[in-house]
């Protein structure tokens, strides 16, 4: 069953990931391997955009955790757009909106960099 | 494997695979909304589930790929209890710690968040061990009950 599916844009320097259906512990690895594979071309500045994710488990909120800090140790940062009410509470339910950023549109998310980009930590 | 006449089934038999969650869920939804629970709790019953799944694919068998979950449901008194029994390595629930968010991004932490949703998403939730038997999760929730 295709259950769950990414895509990868570019969008100047932010790299934006679309996610699709059902993100569990068995398609948990399928994002680990884009987050992977943008960090192995240098890409710190993603935005996922969840307007098509209908479902999350911890397994997938584990993916985030795993490679945040690398992300932001290298001046970049995942930020998080167009969540459900239901996909949105569940991140809220185990307090990730202390730890990521998370916007209404994906535009604003990617602005978000715009508008930082020139600030080095 | 695959989706065959799932809603008159009360008993579901898989392997400790987790291309099975997907079947796990359908499961359950199709039983939780076949006795009228509202959709927000349905969706919060089948992530608890998965989530106690989850669990016993990764730590009762660690991956072993043909360990056997089984899942019976029962809807009495306008309670939904759902009992997941495996055969693997026994567990110790008090063991794991309540999770804290910013500890768990400060030490690349990602698990134990699945029990804290279990327990958070679920009326009730209860563990018995049998080491060297089988270990059983009971996930229950009221048909009443607000979440």
């Amino acid at each position: 069953m295709a259950e769950f599916s990414t895509a990868v844009k570019d969008q100047g320097s932010v790299s934006v990931v679309y996610l699709s259906g059902y993100l569990d512990a068995h398609t948990a690895s399928m994002l680990e391997n884009n987050f992977s594979d943008l960090i192995s071309k240098d890409k710190f500045k993603i935005v996922v955009n969840f307007k098509d994710l209908v479902y999350i488990s911890s397994a997938g909120l584990g993916v985030f955790m795993a490679f945040i800090e690398k992300i932001r140790e290298n001046s970049g940062d995942i930020k998080l757009t167009t969540m459900s009410d239901k996909v949105f509470n569940i991140f809220d339910l185990l307090g990730f909106p202390l730890l990521y950023e998370i916007y209404n549109s994906e535009d604003e998310a990617v602005k978000k960099f715009e508008e930082t980009g020139k600030v080095e930590k | 494997m695959k989706n065959k006449n799932i809603s008159d089934k009360k008993e579901l038999k898989v392997k400790s695979r987790t291309e099975n969650l997907s079947e796990i869920r359908a499961f359950i939804k199709d039983f939780a909304s076949s006795v009228g629970f509202k959709q927000d709790t349905i969706d919060n019953m089948t992530l608890a589930c998965d989530e106690a799944c989850t669990n016993i694919i990764k730590h009762a068998y660690k991956f072993y790929p043909d360990g056997e979950i089984v899942i019976k449901l029962k809807y009495e008194n306008k309670k939904l209890v759902i009992t997941i029994i495996d055969y693997g390595k026994a567990f110790q629930p008090e063991s794991i710690p309540e999770p804290d968010i910013q500890e768990y991004y400060k030490q690349h932490r990602v698990g134990g968040l699945g029990m804290y949703l279990m327990k958070t998403l679920m009326d009730d939730v209860k563990y018995v061990s049998i080491p060297g038997k089988y270990n059983q999760v009971l996930l229950s929730k009221s048909l009443t009950s607000s979440q």
